[in-house]
C-alpha cells in the first residue's frame, strides 16, 4: 500500500492540493492567487519564501559558476602550449585568481546549502520555512552585494587582484590591483554565510514536526546541521582576516610586517582557520545529497544511519584542527608540522566511514542507474580518488615534494570539483523535477554525465603526474618537459566544457518543456515527496506525520 | 519555593533577575576591577599574566553567566557557548604550537 | 501553538512551533533568543582572531609589550572598564524593568546606558588623540622607527580597541532602535526578546572590554 497521499488529503480549507485549486497550492514559482499577486520581480527578490530564496541564490550562483568556467577555460588555453600566449603575465594572475575567488567564495560555499538546502531542510523537516525568512532574504541580498563589489573590482583601479584567491601578505598589502574592494567583497561574503548558517541551525533545533527525533532526520538535513556549525564558528575568522588585510593596506598597520617585528605566518594561520573548515562547508552538504540519493536508487535503507550522522558532525568538528596542514613548508615549528600532519590523517577517518557506508548500502540493493544515481556514483569516485591524494598531502615528508605544485590543484579540483560539482549535478537530476514539476531527458542526462567524467579525469588526472614531476602551481610558464600533459589536460577542459554545456542544455530543456512530474518519480521516503509537484506555496496545512527518511516499503517510483 | 532573586514569570521564558541581584553583581564586578588593577601592581613575574587573565575569566563568568542570563538557560544553549569558546581556545591553542616551538 | 517540550531520544527538548499557519510566522521566543546567541558567537570569534595575534606577539616580543603596557593610562583604562560594567548592569536592569511594566524606569535606564557608551566614545578618543600626539599614528614614520615589537603593540591596540569602538557605537545605535521600539508599543512586557537580544549584545561589547583592559593596560 502507498503511504497516504498527503496532496490528496483535504486541507483546512476543505479544498484538495491539486496545482491551482487555491493559492496556497499554486506552484511556488507562479502568482499566488488568481489576481496575479506574487508574481513579478518585486515578489521574487523580496521574498521571504525559502523556496523562492533557494532559487534566486541558485540563478545568481549559476551565473557567477559560468563566468568561472569561461576563466578556466582560458586559462586552460593559455597553458596548452609553453611560451607567452593569450594572456599577459598580469592578465593570467588576474585570472587564476578572480577563478579562485569566484569559485570558492560565490559559487562551491553558498551552492548546495544556499540552493537546495533553503529549498529542501524545511521540507524535509515538517516546516512550512526556516526560522528567520526575512533574516533569509537578507542574506541572499549580502551575497549579491558581495559578487557585486568583486566584480567591480575587476573593472576599477589598478584592476582585478593577482595575489591567488588565498591574499598572502606581504604581496596582498603591496599590490596596487583591486584588493582592498575584493576582501570587503569577501566579508560580506563570509556574512552572508554565517547567516544562512545561523538560520539553519535554529531551524533544525525549533522547527521539527512532531515525532521528528534527532534520529528520523533526514541525512541532508544533518549534514546541513553541521555545516551550519563550521559557517557560523569558522567565517568570522575569515571577516577578520579580510579586514586586517583592508587595514594593512589602507591604514598601514603593520601587524605582518617583518621588518617591525611582523608574522606573515601569522596571517597565513588566520587565514587557514578558516579557509580549512571552508572545504568542509563545501563538501558535507554535497554527502548529504549523496546520502539521500543512495537509498532512494537502490531501494533499501542507509547502512549505517548513527554513523554518518555522528561522522558529519565528527568532519566538522575535526575540520577544525587541521588547519596548518597548508603551511607544512612554509617555516612554521616542526612540532606544528608533526602535530598538524597527524591531527589530518585522523579527520580522513569520518569521511571514510561515510564512502563505506554508501558502498554497504549498494550491496544486494535493487540497483536504478538513473541519472541521480549516476552523479552520485560520480561523486564517489572522484571524492575517493581526491581524498586519497589529501593523505599523501597530508604526511608531512610526501607534501615538502608537491606542496605548491599541480598535484594540489589535481587534489582540492577532484574533492571539489568532482566532489561537490558532481553531488550539486546530482541533486540537481534528483530535486529539479520536484521543483519545477517536469521530467528532463535521462538518455541525454546520462550523456552528459559520461562526458563530465571523462573531461574531469581528462583534466585533473594529469596534473597528478605533472605536480610529482615538479611543475609549480599559478606558474604563467613551463618547462617543455610538461607540455605534452598540458595539452592532454586542456583537451580536457574542452570535454568537460562540451558535457557541462549538454547538461545545463538538458535539464533547461526538460524544467521548461519536459514531460509533466509526478508527485514522486524516484520513489523517496523524504517528506518532499509526498507534496505536490510542483512544490507549491505552502507547503504543509497542518503538521506532517514524520516518516523514516530510508524507509521505502510501500512505496514506489511513481513515474 | 521562590528563589529569592526571581520575579513572577510566564512559564517557560525564564525569571527576571531581581534589582537588587543584579547590582550585586554589578559591585562583583567593581570589586574584581580593583582586584585586577592591585594586583598588576605587585610583581608576581609568569603569574601577573596568570591573574589578570583569570579575574577577567571570573568577571566574564559573572557578566555571561547573570547579565546574559546563561545560567538560567536550557542546555542546548550552555552547551552552544561552550562549543563557540572551546572552538576560540583551539584556534589560539594549536596556532601556539607553532608559535610557541619556533627556534 | 504546540509549546509541549517533547523530550526526544537525545534528551534534549524538542520544543518547537507547529506548521506555520497560513498568512503568518508565529514569534518564536526561543529560535529569536538562540539565534542572537549563534550571532554573538561570530562576535566572539571575529574578535578571537585578534586575540590570536596578541597572544602570538606577546609570546614573542614581552619587552615591547611591557614598554607598550606602560604608556597607557590604567586610570583612564580602568575608568572605560568601570563606565562598561555600569551600562552592562543599566541594560540588565532595563529588562526586568520592562518584564515588571515599569516603561519609564526601563527608558531611563536605557538612555543612561546609552549615555555611557558616550562617556566611554569620549574617553576613548581621548586617549587615541593623545597617542597621536606622540606620533602614535598607524603609518607614520614614527611608528615604523618604534623598537622591534613595539609598532605590532600599538597596531594590536589601535586594531583591537577600534574594532571594539565601532561595536559600542553599532551597540548604542541598537539599544537606541529598541527604545523606540519601546515606546512605539512593539516591544512590551509580554514580548521582549528584542531588548533580551539588544541587551547580549551589548554585554559581548562589556566582555570584550573585560579581556582588553588588562591585555592592554596592566602589563606593566
Amino acid at each position: 500500500m502507498d503511504q497516504p497521499d498527503k496532496a490528496d488529503q483535504p486541507d483546512k480549507t476543505g479544498q484538495t492540493g491539486q496545482p491551482g485549486d487555491s493559492g496556497a497550492s499554486r506552484p511556488f514559482f507562479g502568482p499566488q492567487g488568481p489576481d496575479g499577486k506574487g508574481s513579478g520581480l518585486a515578489s521574487w527578490i523580496f521574498s521571504t519564501d525559502h523556496k523562492r530564496i533557494g532559487l534566486l541564490y541558485l540563478a545568481v550562483i549559476g551565473l557567477m559558476f559560468a563566468t568561472a568556467l569561461v576563466l578556466g577555460i582560458i586559462l586552460r588555453l593559455k597553458l596548452m602550449t609553453p611560451g607567452s600566449t593569450l594572456l599577459t603575465p598580469q592578465q593570467y594572475n588576474a585570472m587564476f585568481t578572480l577563478h579562485g575567488v569566484i569559485m570558492v567564495f560565490m559559487v562551491v560555499i553558498p551552492s548546495i546549502p544556499a540552493s537546495f538546502g533553503n529549498i529542501f531542510l524545511p521540507l524535509h523537516i515538517g516546516a512550512n520555512d526556516v526560522s528567520f525568512p526575512r533574516l533569509n532574504n537578507f542574506s541572499w541580498w549580502l551575497y549579491v552585494t558581495g559578487m557585486l563589489l568583486a566584480i567591480t573590482s575587476i573593472f576599477t583601479g589598478a584592476g582585478a587582484p593577482d595575489t591567488g584567491w588565498t591574499f598572502y601578505v606581504p604581496f596582498s598589502e603591496r599590490t596596487t590591483t583591486n584588493v582592498s574592494l575584493a576582501v570587503i567583497a569577501v566579508f560580506i561574503l563570509g556574512f552572508s554565510s554565517i547567516l544562512t548558517g545561523l538560520n539553519f541551525i535554529t531551524t533544525v533545533h525549533r522547527l521539527r514536526t512532531p515525532g521528528m527525533t534527532w534520529r528520523k532526520l533526514p541525512l541532508f538535513v544533518w549534514s546541513l546541521y553541521a555545516t551550519g556549525w563550521i559557517q557560523v564558528l569558522a567565517t568570522p575568522i575569515l571577516g577578520i582576516t579580510a579586514l586586517l588585510i583592508f587595514a594593512e593596506r589602507v591604514l598601514h598597520l603593520g601587524l605582518f610586517d617583518a621588518a617591525r617585528g611582523g608574522d606573515p605566518l601569522l596571517y597565513q594561520h588566520l587565514f587557514w582557520i578558516y579557509s580549512h573548515p571552508a572545504v568542509y562547508i563545501m563538501i558535507l552538504p554535497a554527502m548529504g545529497v549523496i546520502s539521500e540519493i543512495i537509498p532512494v536508487f537502490a531501494r533499501k535503507p542507509i547502512f549505517g544511519y548513527n554513523m554518518i550522522a555522528f561522522s558529519s558532525l565528527a568532519i566538522a568538528f575535526a575540520g577544525s584542527l587541521v588547519w596548518a596542514h597548508h603551511m607544512f613548508t612554509s617555516g612554521m615549528s616542526d612540532t606544528a608540522v608533526l602535530v598538524f600532519s597527524f591531527l589530518t590523517f585522523v579527520v580522513a577517518i569520518p569521511s571514510a566511514i561515510k564512502v563505506f557506508n554508501w558502498l554497504s548500502t549498494l550491496y544486494k540493493g535493487s540497483i536504478s542507474l538513473d541519472p541521480p544515481l549516476l552523479y552520485a556514483l560520480g561523486f564517489i569516485l572522484m571524492f575517493s580518488i581526491g581524498g586519497l591524494t589529501g593523505l599523501v598531502l597530508g604526511a608531512a615528508g610526501a607534501d615538502i615534494h608537491v606542496h605548491d605544485t599541480y598535484f594540489v590543484v589535481a587534489h582540492f579540483h577532484y574533492v571539489i570539483f568532482g566532489g561537490t560539482g558532481l553531488g550539486m549535478f546530482a541533486a540537481m537530476h534528483y530535486w529539479f523535477p520536484k521543483v519545477f514539476g517536469r521530467m528532463y531527458d535521462h538518455g541525454r542526462a546520462a550523456w552528459a554525465f559520461w562526458l563530465i567524467l571523462t573531461g574531469m579525469n581528462v583534466l585533473y588526472f594529469p596534473m597528478f603526474v605533472m605536480g610529482m614531476q615538479g611543475m609549480p602551481r599559478r606558474y604563467y610558464d613551463y618547462l617543455p618537459q610538461y607540455a605534452p600533459l598540458q595539452m592532454v589536460s586542456t583537451w580536457g577542459s574542452w570535454i568537460l566544457a562540451v558535457g557541462l554545456t549538454l547538461m545545463f542544455w538538458n535539464l533547461y530543456r526538460g524544467c521548461r518543456f519536459g514531460p509533466v512530474a509526478t508527485r514522486n518519480p524516484w520513489g523517496g521516503a523524504t517528506l518532499e515527496w509526498t507534496l505536490p509537484t510542483p512544490l507549491p506555496h505552502e507547503a504543509f496545512h497542518a503538521d506532517p506525520e514524520a516518516p523514516e527518511p530510508y524507509d521505502f516499503k510501500g512505496i514506489n517510483p511513481d513515474g | 519555593m521562590t528563589d529569592a532573586h526571581e520575579v513572577p514569570h510566564s512559564e517557560d521564558q525564564g525569571h527576571a533577575l531581581s534589582y537588587r541581584f543584579l547590582t550585586l553583581v554589578w559591585l562583583g564586578l567593581l570589586c574584581l576591577t580593583a582586584l585586577t588593577i592591585g594586583a598588576a601592581e605587585v610583581d608576581l613575574g609568569y603569574l601577573n599574566v596568570v591573574a589578570a587573565l583569570g579575574i577577567a575569566s571570573v568577571k566574564a563568568c559573572l557578566v555571561i553567566f547573570f547579565f546574559m542570563h546563561l545560567k538560567y538557560e536550557n542546555r542546548l544553549i550552555k552547551g552552544m557557548v561552550l562549543t563557540a569558546f572551546v572552538i576560540l581556545a583551539i584556534a589560539i591553542g594549536l596556532t601556539f604550537v607553532d608559535v610557541g616551538y619556533r627556534y | 501553538m504546540d509549546k509541549s517540550g517533547l523530550m526526544d531520544n537525545t534528551g534534549l527538548m524538542a520544543e518547537h512551533a507547529a506548521a506555520t499557519p497560513p498568512g503568518g510566522h508565529p514569534k518564536d521566543y526561543h529560535a529569536a533568543k538562540m539565534g542572537m546567541w549563534l550571532f554573538l558567537f561570530t562576535e566572539i570569534l571575529l574578535f578571537g582572531g585578534l586575540f590570536l595575534l596578541y597572544a602570538s606577539y606577546r609570546h614573542r616580543f614581552p619587552q615591547a609589550f611591557h614598554a607598550g603596557g606602560q604608556t597607557l593610562d590604567v586610570f583612564l583604562g580602568g575608568l572605560n572598564t568601570v563606565v562598561l560594567i555600569t551600562s552592562s548592569l543599566t541594560v540588565a536592569l532595563s529588562i526586568t524593568a520592562l518584564r515588571r511594566g515599569e516603561l519609564t524606569r526601563c527608558l531611563w535606564l536605557l538612555s543612561f546606558t546609552i549615555a555611557c557608551a558616550g562617556a566611554f566614545m569620549v574617553n576613548k578618543t581621548i586617549e587615541w588623540l593623545a597617542k597621536f600626539h606622540h606620533g602614535l599614528i598607524p603609518g607614520s614614520e614614527h611608528m615604523f622607527g618604534l623598537p622591534e615589537g613595539q609598532s605590532i603593540f600599538y597596531g594590536l591596540y589601535f586594531a583591537m580597541t577600534g574594532l571594539h569602538g565601532i561595536h559600542v557605537i553599532i551597540g548604542a545605535s541598537v539599544l537606541g532602535w529598541v527604545m523606540l521600539l519601546i515606546r512605539q508599543g512593539k516591544v512590551t512586557a509580554e514580548d521582549y526578546v528584542v531588548l533580551e537580544n539588544a541587551g547580549l549584545y551589548w554585554h559581548i561589547v562589556d566582555l570584550v572590554w573585560i579581556y582588553l583592559f588588562p591585555l592592554f593596560y596592566l602589563i606593566s
